[in-house]
């Protein structure tokens, strides 16, 4: 019997998986519906190759090769090609391809599982023209709180929406304003902690760049809520650029009446200033920040009283986070069950994270909240890169902890976060990977603590050096016995007496470390080992007797004329001599020189 | 800005300016110009935009810029939008692809796929 057609379906091992049996199925009942089933043979074959990109289906004699295909495209693949003899040319390799590279960024893996409320106009509109703003329905909402609502009702919406504090300490962000509208003063302030300062997040610089105008519309609405007419707004220096369009924002805002007297026509003035912050972590601290506005040096002072009641200048004063402000015209605009409806019980809406680290898609992405960790990382993130295996993912920057393998399927939350011994913190979210040495990233943020620490409180300003020198002597190995109690005492101590939040959770990346992975500071203190193989202190560099060739290239390589031999036969490392600087496993061709933890 | 009724008229006339409704053989060019966005090399590239749309006498192409989508390691990037509203992303872009993207896309209607978002990420 001569067959018209061939149908090739890849029976290897991946297409099989892929649900080959199926597409089997489907091709067979279709070819009896149109009775071609003496005209068209099918045909399972062995792989061909083209794996990714399976389940493969092949038609001959054109030798059309259908990618990706689906159950349900066997429909048109019968009907148009077989039937017709028109190929199906979206479905082929090639016409799916072509297809993939004009599709938007928006259906990528990397946007496709975000949902983005505070970052909405982020990359959208442009950032230097309110008319774009309003366009997409800018300033509605301030319009609609001073003219529709009452100050009283826009608090009760806020309470409602159940918006936590994004800056890090997740308080609600509705019963921080009624607090600050109770207070009694002729004179209050609405301030915003643009002051981004943890290693490695940069959501706020995002918002401040790409949607300055939201965040005015918000403090302005804030202002109406608990009764001021004066905002400032501060903003780290080292970002030129959102202070730039801040400035421009601000501008425009004031040249439509969006800022100053009678706004929309009511009795509510509102005005806003910008202040430099000169770049001391500690100025993200809420009561630092306000002395550093007043003018003065950046210090903590001991709370209560809370702003509410005495904040800048000793009058009551609410201070947001640039994405929490975000939030607030969406809110307002689309009502707080829509909002509430977002997240998880105790945590609504969405949040940015700064993913970076050990990641294949770096960047920033808005996940509603309740998101597991493995999304973010897999699906979102596209994965560890080189295969490597992942280890654990820092949230809360220097504040926060490591969540570790163990923990990956738990969702994203305030409170989940803080069960775990970390916490969201402004949302820096840095992957780690499985060549990631716990007690050195420990020792990484807390030496960033230590140069932060402003030096009022002794428990921070001392106690967190002392913690710093122990795990810089366990990195070196020359850990002690009891190191571990060491800083676990210590730890407790700093937290409960310093001043501020810096001090207070400046151990937490020791503690949550420990807490996981105890073996690991154990084997640097006890064996002198570093599992991980990055305490340079711990290593040996040691040439393979079988692998080395005996060329001499690494000798002539190493800066300390460690490595001595003859040519053509093994050359030896001197570990006293050494500095493990890696020249000479760098310049190996054969793979000889290897790192032993 | 006295009423919410005034709002909504700028705010009809800027999506008019925006979607381009009235102008249906308009199209924007919007380049992502923040911190990551600049660092990476965005400047020259709108300026590659502006001056081949200038050299070849285009002028229904409007070059705005925007700030950052969120994925900085595809940056620099440049949405080509047109008046149904159907964006084309480009990313990693230099002067040279920006002009090729004037030639090849805007005045020939073809748009260069080995350098969209969907291809980097594919």
């Amino acid at each position: 019997m001569m067959y018209k057609s061939h149908v090739l379906i890849c029976g290897g091992p991946e297409c099989t998986k892929s649900g080959i049996a199926e597409i089997n199925k489907q091709f067979e009942r279709l070819l009896r519906e149109k009775s071609l089933e003496n005209e068209v043979k099918i045909l399972k074959t062995d792989c061909f190759g083209l794996c990714e990109k399976g389940p493969i289906v092949v038609v001959y004699p054109e030798g059309t090769i259908y990618s990706e295909v689906t159950p349900d495209d066997i429909k048109q693949i019968v009907e148009e090609h077989l039937v017709n003899g028109r190929i199906v040319k979206e479905l082929t390799l090639g016409g799916k391809e072509a297809k993939e590279a004009l599709k938007g960024l928006e259906e990528v893996p990397f946007f496709k599982h975000q949902l983005r409320i505070a970052l909405r106009n982020c990359g959208v509109i442009n950032p230097e023209s309110i008319d774009e703003y309003i366009a997409k329905d800018g300033y509605r909402a301030l319009g609609k709180a001073l003219t529709e609502m009452t100050p009283s009702e826009v608090i009760e919406t806020m309470k409602k929406s159940g918006l936590r504090g994004r800056g890090g300490a997740g308080f609600p962000t509705g019963l921080k304003w009624e607090f600050a509208s109770k207070a009694q003063s002729e004179q209050k302030y609405v301030c915003c902690n643009a002051d981004e300062g943890d290693p490695g997040a940069f959501m706020d610089r995002s918002i401040l760049e790409g949607d300055p105008h939201s965040l005015i519309e918000a403090m302005a609405i804030a202002g109406y809520a608990i009764g001021a007419d004066q905002g400032y707004i501060y903003v780290r220096a080292e970002y030129p650029i959102a202070v730039s369009r801040l400035n421009i924002a601000i501008e425009q805002a004031r040249n439509y009446g969006l800022l100053g007297k009678n706004i929309f026509g009511t009795d509510f003035n509102f005005d806003l200033e910008l202040r430099l912050g000169a770049g001391a972590f500690v100025c993200g601290e809420e009561t630092a920040l306000m002395t550093s506005i007043e003018g003065k040096r950046g210090e903590p002072r001991p709370r209560p009283p809370f702003p509410a009641n005495k904040g800048l200048w000793q009058k009551p004063t609410i201070l947001n986070n640039v994405e929490t402000y975000a939030n607030v015209p969406v809110i307002i605009l689309k009502g707080p069950e829509w909002f509430s409806s977002i997240g998880t019980e105790k945590s609504k809406g969405t949040k940015v994270f700064a993913v970076g680290g050990k990641i294949n898609n770096t960047g920033l992405v808005e996940i509603p909240m309740g998101t597991t960790l493995h999304e973010v990382i897999y699906d979102i993130g596209g994965g560890i890169p080189n295969g490597k295996k992942f280890k654990a993912a820092q949230t809360g920057g220097p504040s926060g902890g490591c969540i570790p393998a163990k923990h990956i399927n738990t969702p994203i939350d305030y409170d989940n976060l803080l069960s775990l011994g970390s916490m969201m913190g402004s949302g820096g979210l840095i992957v780690m990977d499985e060549d990631t040495c716990m007690v050195d990233i420990a020792k990484f943020f807390l030496e960033f603590t230590v140069d932060e620490s402003c030096g009022k409180c002794p428990p921070c300003r001392i106690g967190t050096k002392r913690m710093y020198e122990i795990l810089e002597r366990i990195t070196e190995g020359k850990g002690e016995d009891g190191d571990i109690e060491k800083l676990e005492t210590l730890a407790k101590n700093i937290s409960v007496s310093s001043l501020c939040g810096l001090g207070q959770t400046a151990p937490n990346p020791v503690l949550s470390t420990l807490r996981y992975f105890r073996d690991e500071y154990e084997a640097h203190i006890r064996d002198r080992r570093c599992p991980a193989g990055v305490c340079k202190a711990l290593l040996r560099y040691v040439i393979e007797e079988d692998k080395c060739k005996g060329c001499g290239l690494c000798a002539r390589n190493c800066p300390v004329n460690a490595i001595t031999g003859e040519l053509k036969k093994p050359y030896k490392i001197d570990s006293d001599i050494c500095i493990k600087c890696g020249a000479c496993m760098e310049v190996c061709k054969f793979g000889a020189v290897s790192k032993k933890a | 800005m006295k009423s919410l009724s005034e709002l909504d008229i700028i705010r009809k006339r800027a999506l008019n300016e925006l979607n381009l409704h009235d102008k249906p053989d308009r199209i924007r060019i919007v380049v992502g110009m923040a911190t990551c966005g600049i660092a990476a090399g965005a400047e020259p590239v709108m300026k590659a935009f502006v001056d081949e749309l200038e050299r070849r006498n285009i002028d229904n192409v409007h070059v705005t810029k925007t700030g950052c989508i969120g994925v900085c390691r595809l940056e620099p990037i440049a949405d080509v939008i047109n008046a149904k509203g159907e964006k084309i992303t480009y990313v990693n872009l230099d002067e040279k692809k920006a002009r090729r993207i004037v030639v090849e896309h805007l005045i020939n209607g073809r748009p260069v796929s080995e350098y969209t978002a969907g291809k980097a990420e594919s």
